[in-house]
């Protein structure tokens, strides 16, 4: 049995008996039932990653589509019907399916590399989210295979998507399917802002934590206020479709209006929570490579929580046009104006980093420095429709959708890209082929703006967005070809990018634990990290464990001595704001009880969906009985104190 | 090396091994959970104020709702919560049986509440799909039903493995999170309470 419930870790160096040992407790196990059971974050995180980009390609071959049938007037190689399920699939796609999880991809891979700690709080929790993400991103997909996609816009306005208008099942499939998505957001959420508070390593106290975790953690605290929103709206739309209710029927008295407040009083800050984690990238990765540390951390972290501060009260500029009160859109129109200053501080912080080091030119550097370009752009017209009179001439053009994808292209896209050729040395142990990452930074830099640029001004010339066409002679023509060329220039260099993974997968050349010399805890370990992370547990003396002889700083962090901790799968918990050893946790072992659980709340959402009451009641039941399994209390995790007789027993 | 700088080590004594009391990152998440789902229930509330504000005069259809068993039942509730802590406190001062007598009540007592409210579903002159009002007195109560069978769950389970001898004043962490959860189902239904049963003798929405 195991020793008491108080122990004073013992303390030592990185050996290689050590390693072994840490290697029987941490692997997870292969074949499939490591597969099904893992909770390493790694996997996760990898998993994570690899989905979101297959959705990001179902996407980008939807966006193809339609710019085949816009690239003219007139033009009939998609219905009306087939164009609505098309835009709306894409935009279901790429913000929900692929913006958030691809970022909780890499925080999911990076965080616990990041703060010296051997995997994310809940481990078990973090399995559940991917397997409900995935099985969300099925549902919804399957709905759209059978003709059934969502046809009303991602954003989904009642009345149209109300049964009366709408009465196939695809309201059906969106509303349900976001609703089990939401599932999945909330429990990352909770896991992110509990891993952030207690499992950093020692000595990171929170002014020593990475940007990148900043980024993530704001934007995981809000999606844990906000989720519940449009979770909300969804169920609420379903219940006016299936049972009768009348929440969003003005006939009896309902509220059409509710629907965009619950959507946008989520929607909004979701849009900051797909581009802060992004940008905490950029923060981080963008210093590597101008070799000196990020010029105002300080700034750079108030900014981005005053982002999402702001973030959560600037949601009625998407209803300017919808007849509101003129004080309360003065309000919001002031919020959504005052929000530019803290980007504009990051802009100028990134400047100021690239300004005063020494920009040593790889395509992850290209890729994050453009970033800011493209934010500045996206930030600009953004600022634009912040304004009440400006917005009522742009709204429902393609101005606001040249804005939307510079901001979420831009800002989310391209330091994603930025952050693989950054991360895929740590990840997979071999650096990414610069010579064809050029190609693909250049074609999909060129191809972007072109398909973009020139957008704001087919919106300016008065081109509404989701038409399915558009008539000759209304001097669109030029500029939607132009887009057209442009998007699959982008398409051509996001091939380019797939290409370059595959092979540098293959052959790339060996990276070692630190190809670019950067400086935080990541490179400090094995590429790939083994199962474990961290052999010991280090304790940290500043921000940049790694530079800290170059950069002179007082202390030095500790890397290869500290705590063992090879008692069992173990990691320590920190205090949250200076992070003092606390406790040790005991991590859980590889268990189905995630997969079987998310298996079983899918089943529920199919029940419903179909009105198989029956099937339904099955998936509950199951449901409770993975969770009741899973919460169990256990003695190998020390949820209670072994009692007396049996302590004598095993000693 | 007597130039070197200090090296910074972490080298802590006689800390705990996994959770303390109710001092642990269980009951971090546990907090998590109450932060969303309270969030949940604000937006429920938010969509009946703003509803009710821009409907037309008479929106409230029952200006003057009977608190008869209402308010008895509200009482009832709360004092559950009551009875659950000092569930708790039975597994902090070693006492089982006040513990099983504490999650046991707590458990009669938030069956009651829901029988009652059952009854009360079924003697309104409305129902689900009368109006954008009744829609929402439904389904908000009706979330907060679902959370009390939830918490029912939560407090059986409790029952259970205290009966099974499975905490100590140290190890109660999962005690602790789920006493947390039912103050958390309780508290929220004070905010229900006043909202379908106080605001409209305040005038809201009639």
């Amino acid at each position: 049995m195991k020793a008491a419930a108080y122990r004073t870790p013992r303390i030592g160096i990185d050996s290689v008996q050590h390693q072994a040992r840490m290697t029987e407790l941490w692997e997870t196990e292969p074949g499939l039932k490591g597969f099904l059971s893992t909770v390493d974050h790694k996997h996760i995180g990898t998993r994570y990653i690899v989905t979101a980009f297959v959705f990001l390609v179902f996407g980008g071959l939807e966006a193809l589509l339609m710019r085949l049938q816009l690239a003219g007037p007139n033009k009939e190689l998609l219905s009306p019907e087939q164009y609505n399920q098309l835009f709306s699939t894409h935009g279901m796609t790429m913000i929900f399916l692929y913006a958030l999880p691809i970022l909780s991809g890499f925080s999911n891979y990076l965080w616990p590399l990041l703060l010296g700690s051997r995997d994310m709080a809940f481990p078990r929790l973090n399995a559940f989210s991917y397997w409900i993400y995935l099985a969300a991103g099925i549902f919804l997909y399957v709905g759209f295979l059978m003709g059934n996609g969502p046809n009303d816009g991602w954003f989904n306005y009642v009345p149209f998507a109300e049964r009366d208008f709408n009465p196939g099942l695809n309201q059906d499939f969106y509303s349900l399917g976001m609703v089990l998505f939401g599932i999945s957001t909330t429990v990352g959420a909770a896991n992110f802002l509990v891993t952030a508070m207690r499992t950093r390593a020692p000595g990171m106290s929170l002014d020593r934590m990475p940007i990148l975790i900043w980024g993530t953690l704001t934007a995981n605290v809000a999606n844990l206020l906000v989720v519940p929103a449009v979770s909300l709206a969804f169920f609420l739309l379903w219940m006016d479709r299936q049972f009768g209710t009348h929440f969003f029927q003005p006939a009896n008295a309902g509220q059409p209006l509710l629907w965009q407040h619950l959507f946008w009083i989520f929607a909004h800050p979701w849009v900051y929570a797909i581009v802060l984690p992004a940008m905490g990238m950029v923060s981080d990765g963008l210093p590597v490579f101008c070799r000196r540390p990020v010029v105002g951390y300080t700034l750079l972290v108030l900014s981005t929580v005053a982002t999402m501060i702001l973030g959560f009260g600037v949601w009625v500029h998407h209803m300017f046009a919808t007849g509101l009160p003129t004080m309360g859109m003065a309000f919001f129109s002031g919020a959504s104006l005052v929000i530019v200053m803290p980007s504009a501080v990051a802009i100028f912080a990134w400047l100021a980093t690239i300004w005063l080091g020494r920009p040593v030119v790889t395509t992850a550097f290209l890729y994050f420095a453009s970033m800011i370009l493209l934010f500045v752009i996206g930030g600009v017209s953004g600022f634009m429709t912040a304004s009440v009179p400006v917005d009522w001439q742009l709204t429902d053009t393609y101005f606001v959708v040249a804005h939307i994808h510079y901001v979420l292209i831009g800002i989310n896209v391209f330091p994603v890209l930025g952050a693989v050729y950054f991360w895929f040395p740590k990840m997979t142990g071999r650096l990414m082929d610069e010579r064809l990452g050029r190609w693909n930074f250049w074609l999909t830099f060129i191809g972007f703006n072109l398909a973009f640029l020139p957008m704001h001004l087919t919106g300016l010339w008065g081109m509404p967005r989701r038409i399915y066409t558009y008539p000759d002679g209304m001097g669109w023509d030029t500029l939607n070809m132009i887009t057209t060329v442009g998007s699959f220039l982008l398409a051509v260099g996001i091939l380019l990018f797939v290409v370059n993974v595959v092979k540098s997968l293959k052959s790339g050349v060996l990276a070692g634990a630190n190809p670019w010399d950067a400086h935080t805890l990541e490179w400090s370990v094995p590429s790939p990290p083994p199962p474990y992370n961290f052999a010991v547990i280090p304790t940290i003396a500043s921000r940049h464990p790694l530079w800290e002889d170059r950069l002179g700083e007082p202390a030095r962090s500790s890397i290869n001595r500290g705590m063992l901790l090879d008692e069992g799968k173990e990691t320590i918990a920190t205090t949250p704001l200076d992070a003092e050893p606390d406790m040790v946790l005991e991590m859980p072992e590889d268990s189905y009880a995630p997969f079987l659980s998310a298996v079983a709340t899918t089943l529920i959402f199919v029940g419903v969906l179909v009105k198989l009451w029956i099937l339904a009641a099955v998936g509950a039941v199951a449901t409770i009985g993975a969770l009741v399994a899973w919460l169990w209390p256990r003695r190998e995790l020390r949820e209670r104190e072994p009692p007396p007789v049996q302590e004598a027993v095993h000693g | 090396m007597a130039d070197s700088p200090a090296i910074a080590l972490a080298e802590p004594k006689d800390i705990p091994v996994g959770p303390i009391g109710r001092h642990g990152i269980g009951y971090w998440g546990v907090g998590t959970l109450v932060a969303t789902e309270a969030a949940l229930f604000a937006y429920l509330l938010f969509s009946y104020y703003y509803t009710g504000a821009s409907a037309p005069h008479g929106w409230v259809l029952e200006p003057h709702p009977t608190l008869k068993l209402a308010l008895p039942d509200t009482i009832l509730l709360v004092a559950s919560s009551g009875v659950a802590w000092i569930g708790e406190r039975g597994i902090l001062d070693q006492r089982p049986g006040q513990a099983l007598w504490g999650f046991g009540g707590a458990f009669v007592m938030g069956v009651v509440f829901a029988i009652v409210q059952g009854y009360e579903w079924h003697s309104k002159p409305f129902s689900l799909g009368t109006s954008s009002f009744a829609s929402l007195y439904y389904v908000t109560t009706g979330f907060h039903m679902a959370h009390v069978i939830v918490g029912l769950g939560i407090l059986a389970a409790l029952f259970l493995w205290t009966a099974l001898d499975y905490f100590s004043p140290r190890r109660r962490l999962t005690i602790s999170a789920g006493v947390l959860y039912w103050h958390f189902v309780d508290v929220v239904w004070l905010f229900v309470f006043s909202t379908y049963y106080i605001s409209p003798y305040l005038g809201f929405g009639t």
